[in-house]
């Protein structure tokens, strides 16, 4: 009975979808465990991320310290979960910096054409002249090392993709009939472009969020690794790879940990963005 | 041909004169006096000497004057002096330079030896377990920050399963290519691998393209067998689109260099920038950024170039 019924349903929300498709589900789930690790890390966090045992330098793995401790004896799984907030706080603040103003460049760019659309896109074509990494690792360099810098670094690195994104989309858009017929009906410039033209150009940039998230996590941690990102004593999974580079011949686990708890949450954003792409861009499902 | 070389030059042009201001911006927007920076916290002079040196600099112009120095130096090959080693900037930046170089190139044969035959693979067994497989291994290898990949490859390699020198002292390939090699292996699949998993994606999906096309269909239809199909029919075009990934990722690669050259201690221009920064050298700094600025932009007309040359629709569309 119910079969019959949802299958003349023209269509599943997107919720229903969504569940659907297990590579989205896959890393949705890992990132919102990454989330609740992230908030939740002074309930889960075992010791004091910044308290050393001097009994306990370099501890392997086991007993009080599942995860091994440091050089300072300092206990690596509190670390890892409190360098979850760092990481996390710095990757999603600097990909939203990226999407804000990347959208903003890419959706007046799109919709005004012409001299403003050149000038824009020529800036956004010099940003993209740099490897990502070493723009970075420049404006860092000039810019000194704070938790900010390294927001504006990484943030400024990853807008020209979200530009060129949404500026694509908008011109693909803006000639429809329903933006004309919006325009036609006396509705402003502001509201053609809030209204009607960015929810329809959401789609590309959602997925192109939870792609740069990955990118974020993985050139913070860069950064941090190079002693230019999050500076000790906070932890970070870059800086305590950095760390581990003097001792891991002697404690492996001091290298191990931190690498694979980056490589997971990158994972999961990637197979959410992987996910979202497919249901959200029919054109790229193959 | 010549002329679609030159407008792609052209249209480089202003890009390259925007970068050129980024890279001078970028140290002379330091907050703080110029000069105090390039003399260090040691150095304490009085007003007097510091305005004589702020008008030997040139730091007393404004700043598009100061601009139009140094860009008119960098023209003739000046990059300034090394604030620590005093050697020309430009000498210390072309001998790091084939290290570099090197490391790029091997780390992008060593992605495409792994992308090309398992995109393949996994396109012609599409829905496949295998083809499952190769796609997870895929997701994994793109998610594994490259110098940890390093770190866990020196750590757990060298020694115990293969008899590879894990840091050696770096030799030119050009005077004794085995050993040079022998050094370059590791880091220049550390560096590969992301790239690898990123073209292989790209293969498998471009290759399923092509195969539902019509005359991937005429070909089979016509009798031919299905290997000559790949080989000669889908195989051509689905990599034409692969030449434009590759251009992308020229910019992962280069920058993938300074980080992998730190962890294998490779004499590479990276690990020149990465100890400038430490030194607060930034001359040196102002060089290599430029340079390998420089290159990206380059390597990305070299690809628009390949681009139009195996499809000829560019060239005229």
């Amino acid at each position: 009975m119910n079969r019959s019924i949802t299958a003349v349903r023209p269509r599943r929300t997107f919720a229903a979808r969504f569940v659907r498709t297990p590579v989205a589900v896959a890393g949705a789930a890992i990132v919102g465990a990454y989330l609740l690790a992230a908030v939740t890390a002074p309930a889960l966090a075992p010791h004091d991320p910044l308290s050393m045992a001097s009994q306990a330098l370099l501890a392997p793995p086991g007993g009080p310290y599942p995860f091994g401790t440091d050089q300072f004896g300092r206990d690596q799984l509190s670390r890892l979960l409190y360098g979850a907030r760092v990481s996390l706080i710095v990757s999603v603040a600097s990909v939203v910096l990226a999407l804000a103003g990347g959208g903003a460049v890419g959706v007046v760019s799109g919709h005004y054409g012409g001299r403003i659309d050149g000038a824009l896109m020529r800036v956004m074509d010099v940003i993209f002249a740099f490897p990502a990494v070493l723009l970075a690792i420049a404006i860092m360099a000039a810019a000194g090392t704070a938790v900010w810098t390294v927001i504006v670094a990484i943030g400024v690195v990853y807008t020209p993709q979200f530009a060129r994104i949404s500026r694509a989309s908008v011109l693909a858009t803006r000639t429809l009939e329903y933006v004309e017929a919006a325009g036609a009906l006396g509705a402003g410039t502001r509201r053609v472009l809030l209204r009607h033209i960015l929810p329809n150009i959401s789609a590309p940039l959602i997925v192109q969020t939870s792609l740069s998230l990955s990118l974020a996590i993985l050139t913070e941690s860069a950064l941090s690794f190079l002693g230019l990102g999050t500076q000790p004593p906070t932890p970070s999974w870059g800086n305590m790879l950095a760390d581990s580079r003097r001792f891991m011949a002697t404690a492996p686990w001091t290298a191990v940990f931190p690498g694979a708890t980056i490589a997971m949450i990158v994972l999961g954003f990637n197979l959410l963005g992987d996910g979202l792409r497919d249901l959200l861009d029919p054109r790229l499902r193959i | 041909m010549t002329g679609f070389i030159a407008t792609r030059l052209l249209t480089m042009l202003p890009v390259l004169w925007g970068v050129s201001i980024v890279v001078f911006l970028l140290i002379h927007l330091i907050p703080g006096d110029a000069l105090q920076l390039f003399l260090g916290t040691q150095v304490a002079l009085t007003s007097a000497q510091m305005e004589e040196l702020r008008r030997l600099f040139g730091l007393n112009k404004p700043l598009p004057l100061q601009y139009i120095d140094w860009i008119g130096q960098i023209a003739r090959g000046d990059f300034g002096v090394s604030l620590r080693t005093s050697r020309p900037v430009l000498t210390d930046i072309l001998a790091r330079f084939p290290v570099s170089v090197e490391l790029t190139f091997l780390a992008l044969i060593v992605a495409l030896a792994i992308a090309l035959p398992v995109g393949v693979f996994s396109a012609l067994r599409r829905g496949t377990a295998s083809d499952a497989a190769v796609r997870v291994g895929g997701l994994i290898g793109l998610s594994i920050p490259n110098f940890w990949l390093a770190t866990m490859l020196l750590l757990f390699l060298p020694g115990r399963v293969l008899p590879i020198a894990s840091i050696g002292i770096y030799v030119r390939f050009f005077s004794h290519p085995i050993a040079n090699l022998t050094v370059m292996v590791l880091p220049a699949f550390s560096l590969g691998v992301v790239l690898a998993a990123v073209i292989m994606r790209f293969v498998r999906s471009s290759l399923l393209e092509v195969l539902g096309q019509d005359y991937v269909r005429t070909a089979r239809a016509k009798g031919l067998r299905e290997r000559w199909v790949i080989n000669r029919h889908a195989l051509r075009n689905a990599l034409i689109p692969v030449i434009t990934v590759i251009g992308f990722q020229a910019g992962y690669l280069l920058g993938g260099t300074v980080v992998i050259e730190d962890v294998f201690a490779l004499p590479g221009m990276g690990r020149l920038a990465l100890n400038a920064i430490a030194q607060r050298d930034y001359p040196v700094v102002q060089g290599v950024v430029l340079i390998i600025a420089l290159l990206f932009v380059l390597s990305n007309i070299v690809v628009d170039v390949l681009y139009a040359y195996v499809d000829p629709r560019v060239r005229y569309g």
